[in-house]
């Protein structure tokens, strides 16, 4: 239904193709035309390139590149690094001191013809342009299909209508759908320019941008309104600053440098906002700044007041702000939904206080619990609920056959418990009696006030729980005996006090065993009606389950007092909501004989997620990497780790390199070494988790994956062409290795794109299907 | 040194006093002792079988026969439990780290004074001693941790002389063994290998770095390392477990969690029944077959008389025809007939004609003669998966679909035949191409509490829910109905036997001891991390039944304050130092430097790693997962101290009044022990008064006698 809404191509156009085959001539037109028109500038970039390994860290390679003959390309060199400055400061003047002079000096020397530079610039900005048009392309295509809710959507299209139901009434939800898949289409010019920053090598970034334009499942995700795309958004957008910056590090406290540590902190801040997964991002930030701080710190040139102002810089960009601005969602966050929803009960109830159509809003009740009060005990812990009995018995050979006891999570007459004096059965309301509190320590008994059952408890084992004790609902009309005593203590209070509504938190001690009323949280079988267990536990340990407050209070002889005084702080709120979110998190636990995705599976792309559709007739999405490039980035990542540590190694050695390769490897150490962290970060943390994991929670670790993968490629092939040295042929082998692995890649997205703009037809499983050749895992379901 | 600490764990009072069950643990690890002894197979997920295998072998040595019924905390031993030797190792291994935190300090280069202190404070720390006194393992996971570090420090003290001599090559073998045997104790000791492996590291990276050796010599440096520190423990673990599994060949307890395979090569239990059998199942076999995931409980294919409800609880209707579960325990309805779709005899020709990978069968119950079947009705608890039932004709337009092709998962090759026992097997419906699964789910009272059994229609993949195997296997010789039950009663027999290799056994054992789940997570005594450092709760082992003697696991209060203390002043004065030696301003010499952190990262690195895992932990735990953390982190107070003493002290009179300090606060640590002994060997019955009086923090649960 959102997706129906959000409409963007001409849905004539759709309708005038058959179904089944639809997708198949109209993505062959467009891929036909790709490889057209990125030609020229690309064969030109390749050898450009190829010969000028101008690397970030290399002042020196630069230095020497000036004085290479003029054959290789050295124009290209002179053209990049004016661009370079031109985005970010002059980052091509890292160096410090007298070299800059020297640099400069080199790079006027060779400087080319200016005609040849403006058409380098142009043709530089062109293929950012194509790559953020063939993204947006890519995405946008057929965004309308399948009409329906897939998947994750039902969750977060709710949400999206929660906050949108405050204010508007009318549909706004095309801009939603449109909105994610444009955040989805810039992840890949982010990721460009984030690997152009990181190697300075054209190839590599192009290689980069075409593995996740061509990724089937980057595609699928970005076009359903799910918040991954969003997240992904911020965690690319922190990274690319996040590198700006770090080339902007010879330029302190110039403005590009603030504007990019102040973005890097801006979009931390959403990161984290959108999940929790943004904690990785703001990991890896927080790692780069800290060795970025260790590096100045041990510069002896900088004086420490200058190392105390970059530190300053820092904490007030990538601490302050973020978390203001955090802090700044939650407010606006809790001032849109200030009205009660189906999300109360697993607040507590100062935090349901505020909330307007909440029993608990603007309420007046007494404030101190006095003896013949009427009330409602809460449980403490989430998703627990009310103290609550009916006029059912525990069934045979369940303890004792007496009344049930339990917590139920709504609101009923059965949750009312009268509190008595534990000696006397006189009517406390009687107005001839002065009011008297209830104080901490005192021995009470609570009565249900529909059956006039007293709470009880004696050494008969609970109905699931089986080491606690079972509490039951006992005695005639008040009357029971002295197993119905309990004491009632506030926790961290001192003896005598009175105890508030809502505010004070209690336990219930049993007098006769000693033991604690709880909830044990486990559900009861069909006699109990499925609500949940209550028991008396003999450990005192002081856990949530077995603290209580008092919600409603009714007593007419005391005067009421307005709840707001009670309503909690932001801080508290935000606390509060916090708290809640991550036991809800970790309460997402997989059930025994469950299909669960395991973070293994992902980087194989063992498995893809049904989006929507099931059966033959159905029109199917089916969230699954393209293979091919998913292969490629698992390939990356070893020859990664393999080729870093040869020459991590080699280097510790004190092996000479020579310069280009000294270069390169640089490049690889630590350009690569960030983005390999990055995937580390943003992969191993899951299988620490014990909450459910899908599939989709790998994507972000993929961006960086992918990433890594243009920056090794290009920088393999660049070695193994120096090594080879004949420069025609090493011309050769770098640009037939990159346009093959450009072609592989849209090729494979050739053959995968229906997985993502849709099937129809019957499964891959049987012959006939278009899809059949290329179920190459089992586990693939199309 | 070593006689002194002797006398002071063990000889104050005899070991064998208590003469009584102390603590739940001991009843935990008595009946693994009593299980070796009888050797009996058991699975235990808390840890990998060394630790029990030595107790065991304590027991075996004290001529242990093993009867003995480890059911309750203070029950008398009998006099065939040989008390004393099977807590000699525990306190031997207690007993010898005090020596042992000596030799560390030491090998760290620091004084003998320094070292001498560290041996006293673990000397006199309680809660180690009494945890070293009964039969309880922390204290052997101790022992192989210092081992492990103290080999390793040698190690690296030799490597400076001679590298490759005999002793290099002992200290790095006995380093690899250490460790080795610390993860098979307690999977904890996987923390100190990896510390250890850390550290090593580092230092085969500085060896890389030196260019005064040769390639040659750095590659045989590395190689050495790798062979000692990786191969030498993955071996030594495959040891402990073959050593395990040689020893325990009986049928036990837990045979039920294991997959048949395993079963029927225990002694005893399955083995008994389905020795003999026929390997290759044909038409016309008579089988059990038997879920592999085995969870929620392990369970057979199973059928009987009674139908599904017309209309369930909740209003949906089924088809009313005969119940297909899973049914927990043994049965004579759990016996199915394999049969050839296309033939009407139920019995084996003559020769077998044995069913392959891809085969179309058809399932008949044994005892009903009705064939298992499969439509699109939704299940009674599952509803979106189809029930399964054994087919009842009753004439209305819901015609049998009752074919099943064969899956033999772990086949290799296509035409594998499906084996007794060994092959793993799916049925997939023909008609619907769903898979036959186990939901997991209870049926209730109508379904007798058994478990569902579905058709998975939207299989995402592999599950070991919808995965069988044949466990009992016949083949049929009877026609008649009657005669057909008649041999279904009767036990099976026949005439071939099997094995699983080693490494299969040990890769099921290790599987199912990391997934077996304990459900009670909750225990009178469980503390978290956080109650450790403050020394915030403590455990009592034992009340005596008549007197008020008891054992308390609870440390030296000032030992423990002052060595948190001691790791944060090390970490501050480290951050310290770091910051000005980037400044490049060297407060300390670089040898005393080096010195200071390699102690830092050993003792601080071990507590650290040893303690701030058991934050991400789920599981329950207790004060004694803290004693390897506190161990190191009292080795680390010795080094404190005279770091501060040579560096911070400008004095000669600062000096000589820190000097005193310390004397006086070892003192008072003395005292403490002192105070706190009756609670740590039990032997003296204190009045409530005194008790109340040792009742230092409010949280900890001193066991008062109320009537005296």
């Amino acid at each position: 239904m959102l997706c129906a809404t959000s409409r963007f191509l001409a849905a004539t156009a759709l309708r005038a193709q058959p179904r089944g085959r639809g997708p198949a001539p109209r993505c062959r037109r467009r891929e036909l035309h790709f490889p057209g028109h990125p030609e020229l500038p690309l064969c030109d970039f390749l050898t450009g390139q190829l010969g000028r390994p101008s690397v970030p860290a290399g002042r020196r390679a630069i230095l020497r590149r000036g004085r290479m003959p003029p054959a290789v390309g050295g124009g290209l060199a002179g053209s990049e690094l004016r661009v370079r400055r031109g985005r970010c400061g002059s980052q091509a003047a890292r160096a410090v001191g007298p070299d800059v002079a020297v640099e400069a000096a080199a790079r006027s020397h060779k400087r080319p013809a200016p005609g040849s530079r403006h058409f380098e610039a142009a043709g530089r900005w062109a293929l950012l342009a194509l790559v953020t048009l063939l993204s947006f392309a890519t995405r946008f295509h057929r965004l309308d299909e399948p009409p329906h809710i897939c998947w994750d959507e039902t969750h977060f299209g709710k949400m999206g209508s929660y906050y949108i139901n405050r204010t508007f009434f009318f549909d706004v939800h095309p801009p939603l759908g449109k909105f994610c898949a444009s955040l989805g289409s810039l992840l890949v010019p982010f990721a460009y320019l984030t690997v152009l920053e990181l190697s300075k090598s054209l190839p590599a970034a192009l290689l980069t941008a075409a593995l996740l334009t061509f990724d089937t499942g980057c595609l699928t995700l970005s076009q359903y309104i799910l918040l991954d795309p969003i997240l992904m958004f911020f965690i690319m957008a922190a990274m690319l600053s996040m590198v700006k910056y770090n080339s902007c590090a010879d330029r302190p406290f110039s403005a590009p440098w603030w504007f990019w540590l102040s973005l890097t902190g801006i979009n931390l801040a959403g990161a984290l906002g959108v999940k929790f997964v943004g904690l990785f991002i703001i990991v890896q930030v927080g790692w780069n700044t800290i060795s970025d701080l260790w590096h100045l710190f041990g510069d002896l040139s900088l004086s420490l007041v200058t190392v105390g102002k970059h530190l300053t810089a820092r904490i007030l960009c990538l601490i302050v702000l973020p978390l203001a601005l955090y802090t700044a969602t939650y407010a606006v966050h809790f001032m849109v939904l200030n009205k009660s929803g189906p999300g109360d009960g697993f607040f507590s109830s100062a935090f349901q206080a505020r909330l307007s159509g909440n029993n608990l809003h603007n309420a007046s009740i007494p404030e101190h619990l006095a003896y013949g009060s009427v009330i409602t005990v809460k449980n403490l812990r989430m998703a627990i609920g009310y103290l609550h009995s009916h006029r059912h018995l525990y069934p045979e050979g369940v303890g004792a056959r007496q009344q049930q006891v339990t917590t139920y999570l709504h609101k009923d007459y059965n949750n009312l418990w009268i509190i008595k004096k534990h000696n006397t059965n006189s009517d406390p309301l009687d107005p001839s009696f002065p009011v008297e509190f209830v104080r901490h320590g005192d021995i009470i008994r609570l009565e249900h006030k529909e059956t006039s059952r007293n709470l009880h408890s004696h050494y008969h084992e609970a109905p699931l729980t089986r080491k606690h004790y079972q509490v039951t609902g006992y005695g005639i009309n008040g009357t029971g005996d002295s197993n119905d005593f309990w004491r009632i203590e506030v926790v961290n209070r001192k003896f005598g006090n009175r105890i508030k509504v809502l505010r004070s938190r209690i336990r219930f001690i049993h007098l006769v065993t000693g033991c604690v009323l709880g909830s044990s949280g486990k559900v009861l079988p069909k006699w109990g009606w499925e609500q949940l267990e209550v028991t008396c536990t003999p450990y005192l340990k002081e856990t949530l389950n077995s603290i209580w407050n008092v919600e409603d209070h009714i007593n007419p002889k005391l005067p009421n007092i307005s709840l707001d005084v009670l309503q909690p702080s932001f801080p508290e709120i935000l606390l509060e909501s916090h708290m809640v979110m991550i036991r809800g998190n970790n309460g997402l636990k997989p059930k025994d004989n469950e299909f669960t995705s395991k973070p293994w599976h992902w980087p194989i792309n063992y498995q893809g997620l049904r989006f929507s559709g099931i059966n033959d007739t159905d029109f199917r999405v089916y969230l699954l990497g393209n293979p091919v490039v998913w292969w490629l980035n698992l390939l990356s990542i070893a020859l990664y780790l393999l080729s870093g540590s040869i020459i991590a190694v080699a280097m510790q050695r004190g092996a000479r390199l020579p310069p280009e390769v000294e270069g390169l490897s640089q490049v690889l150490l630590r350009g690569g070494g960030q983005l390999l962290l990055g995937w580390m970060l943003h992969y191993f943390p899951f299988f620490l988790m014990g909450r459910i994991l899908y599939f989709h929670h790998y994507f972000p670790a993929m961006l960086f994956s992918s990433m890594l993968t243009g920056v090794l490629w290009d920088t393999l092939l660049r070695l193994c062409a120096w090594s080879l040295a004949s420069s025609s042929l090493a011309r050769g082998i770098h640009a037939v290795g990159i346009v093959s692995l450009l072609l592989g890649a849209a090729y494979s997205f050739y053959l995968f794109h229906p997985l993502a703009y849709g099937m129809v037809g019957p499964l891959a499983q049987d012959p006939r299907s278009p899809m059949a050749g290329l179920r190459w895992l089992e586990s693939w379901d199309f | 040194m070593f006689c002194w600490a002797w006398f002071l764990r063990v000889s104050p009072l005899h070991l064998q006093l208590p003469r009584w069950v102390t603590s739940f643990d001991e009843v935990y690890y008595g009946q693994y002792v009593s299980f070796y002894m009888k050797r009996l197979f058991f699975l235990d997920g808390s840890g990998p079988p060394l630790g029990h295998m030595l107790l065991a072998l304590g027991g075996y040595l004290g001529g242990f026969d093993g009867n003995f019924l480890w059911n309750r905390i203070g029950a008398e031993y009998s006099s065939n439990v040989p008390v004393w030797s099977l807590r000699l190792l525990p306190a031997l291994a207690g007993a010898l780290s005090v020596p042992m935190a000596y030799q560390i300090v030491w090998e760290l280069r620091f004084s003998h004074c320094a070292a001498m202190g560290a041996a006293l404070l673990v000397l006199i720390e309680n809660a180690l001693i009494t945890q070293a006194r009964l039969m309880l393992l922390e204290s052997v996971l101790i022992f192989f941790n210092l081992l492990a570090m103290l080999s390793y420090l040698k190690l690296c003290n030799s490597q400076k002389h001679r590298p490759f001599s005999l002793s290099w090559w002992f200290w790095l073998t006995l380093t690899g063994v250490a460790c080795s045997c610390a993860v098979g104790i307690k999977y904890m000791g996987v923390f100190t290998y990896l510390l250890v492996l850390g550290v090593a590291a580092v230092h085969a990276w500085h060896l890389i770095g030196d260019r005064t050796l040769s390639n040659v010599c750095v590659l045989c440096h590395l190689l050495a390392r790798a062979v000692a520190l990786l191969v030498i423990p993955v071996i030594m673990y495959l040891l402990f477990f073959y050593v395990h599994l040689v020893l325990l060949c009986r049928s036990g307890p837990h045979d039920q969690i294991m997959s048949s395979a395993f079963q029927a090569s225990l002694e005893g239990g399955l083995a008994r029944i389905t020795q003999g059998q026929p390997l290759e199942v044909a038409y016309g076999s008579q089988v059990t077959l038997r879920n592999v995931f085995g969870k929620p409980v392990p369970c057979w294919l199973h059928s009987h008389q009674n139908t599904y409800p017309m209309i369930y609880e909740n209003g949906r209707g089924s088809s009313h025809q005969q119940q297909v579960t899973c049914y927990p325990f043994k049965d004579v309805n759990n016996w199915w007939i394999v049969k050839d779709p296309g033939r009407h005899q139920l019995v084996v020709n003559s020769p077998p004609r044995p069913v392959r990978h891809g085969d179309i069968v058809q399932l008949v119950h044994g005892m009903t003669t009705r064939l298992l079947n499969t439509h699109d009705v939704a299940a009674p608890l599952s509803p979106h998966s189809q029930e399964v039932s054994c087919y009842i004709d009753y004439n209305i337009s819901m015609p049998a679909q009752n074919l099943w092709r064969l899956d033999i998962v772990n086949r290799e090759s296509s035409t594998e035949v499906w084996k007794t026992i060994l092959s793993e097997v799916r049925f997939v419906h023909v008609n619907t191409s769903a898979i036959l699964k186990l939901s997991g789910a209870h049926l209730p009272d109508w379904g007798f509490r058994q478990l569902e059994v579905v058709g998975e229609k939207l299989s995402p993949g592999y599950h070991e829910s919808m995965v069988w195997n044949v466990e009992e296997h016949r083949y049929g010789r009877s026609q008649e109905q009657k005669e057909r039950e008649l041999e279904l009663h009767s036990p099976t027999q026949m005439d071939l036997s099997r094995n699983l290799s080693f490494m299969a056994r040990f890769s099921e054992l290790q599987w199912r001891m990391l997934t077996v789940r304990s459900d009670d997570s909750e225990h009178k005594y469980s503390s978290t991390p956080l109650d450790w450092v403050t020394l915030d709760t403590n455990i009592a082992y034992w009340l005596h039944p008549t007197t008020s003697a008891q054992i308390h696991l609870l440390g030296n209060i000032v030992i423990w304050a002052s060595a948190s203390l001691a790791t944060v002043v090390y970490v501050l004065l480290l951050c310290w130092y770091l910051l000005r030696r980037r400044r490049s301003i060297c407060d300390l010499p670089e040898d005393s430097w080096l010195r200071w952190v390699l102690a830092g990262a050993l003792c601080a690195g071990g507590w650290a790693v040893n303690y701030l895992p058991f934050f991400l932990m789920e599981k329950t735990l207790f004060l004694y997962h803290y004693l390897p953390a506190l161990t190191f982190q009292i080795l680390l107070l010795p080094v404190v101290l005279q770091h501060i003493s040579d560096h911070l002290c400008r004095s000669q009179l600062q000096r000589s009044l820190f000097s005193a300090l310390v004397v006086a606060w070892y003192s008072c640590a003395c005292h403490v022990f002192n105070t706190l002994r009756p609670l740590t060997y039990g032997d003296k019955s204190l009045s409530p008064g005194e008790l109340r009086a040792l009742r230092w923090k409010e949280s900890w649960d001193i066991l008062i006698r109320k009537h005296q």
